[in-house]
């Protein structure tokens, strides 16, 4: 306990697990599918960098440790693209916005501009 | 006015268990001469609070997607799950595990988001 890595690490594991709960309580508290997607994927993906990175220094560069920071870097190029990948899917299979929601300007781009990829899909459907 | 009390009863819910989970220190699992167990001890159920409420949204979610949503925070979370389990039993294959699953959630909810989107699998 009396070693400087080991209160740092702490500190680090503390507010991984702060941003972890609050990510996770807009996960039930908030009103829409694309207010949850948000609030959780940015505040659960950085509380757990956080944890592991406390992790790191806790256990120094050993073996677990290199593992640890490999983790990381998965962590942050795996969780941006698959939250990308769910709000797109979502939008496009028609699940509806807040009704209290500003504007949507991707609902608005495939209204005016590509309707290629509309005519394709139905045309590979069929 | 309803809406505040529902409100309140929640705060003082949630409050109360995250007061009995720092407050009280609730054994399980770790041996207790190994180092750092009643930090790790309060992290564990804290992480475990937080995986209650990614099953709440998984039971209740209106549509799809959202369960969908729920199943890739739960994988993140599980991620930091192993790493503190790693430190106070001093196993650390349990880091080996949270890069699997990092790697497979990732993959999984890939595949979801193309089933959802309406697309086939090999596009």
């Amino acid at each position: 306990m009396n070693n400087i890595n080991d209160i740092t690490g702490m500190i680090f594991i503390g507010v991984g697990l702060f941003f972890d709960f609050f990510g996770c309580l807009g996960l039930v508290r908030l009103p829409d599918l694309y207010n949850r997607l948000q609030a959780s994927t940015k505040c659960v993906t950085f509380g757990t960098c956080s944890i592991l990175f406390g992790t790191f220094l806790m256990l120094g560069f050993t073996a677990a440790g290199i593992k640890a920071l490999l983790c990381i870097v998965f962590l942050l190029l795996t969780a941006p693209v698959s939250a990308h990948a769910l709000a797109r899917g979502a939008h496009i299979s028609g699940v509806k916005l807040w009704e209290k929601s500003v504007c949507d300007k991707y609902e608005s781009s495939k209204a005016s501009g590509s309707s290629g990829d509309e005519k394709g899909k139905k045309g590979k459907r069929t | 006015m309803k809406r505040r009390i529902i409100w309140l009863i929640g705060a003082i819910i949630i409050l109360s268990i995250l007061g009995i989970i720092i407050f009280y220190s609730i054994p399980i699992l770790f041996y207790p001469d190994l180092p750092f167990v009643p930090f790790f001890q309060r992290c564990f159920y804290i992480l475990l609070f937080c995986a209650l409420f990614c099953l709440y949204r998984i039971l209740k979610g209106p549509t799809a997607p959202d369960r969908v949503v729920a199943i890739d925070i739960l994988g993140i979370l599980i991620v930091g799950f192993c790493s503190v389990l790693g430190i106070p039993t001093g196993r650390s294959w349990y880091i080996d595990i949270g890069i699997a699953w990092a790697l497979q959630s990732f993959i999984a909810t890939i595949a979801l988001a193309k089933y959802i989107e309406g697309k086939d699998f090999d596009e």
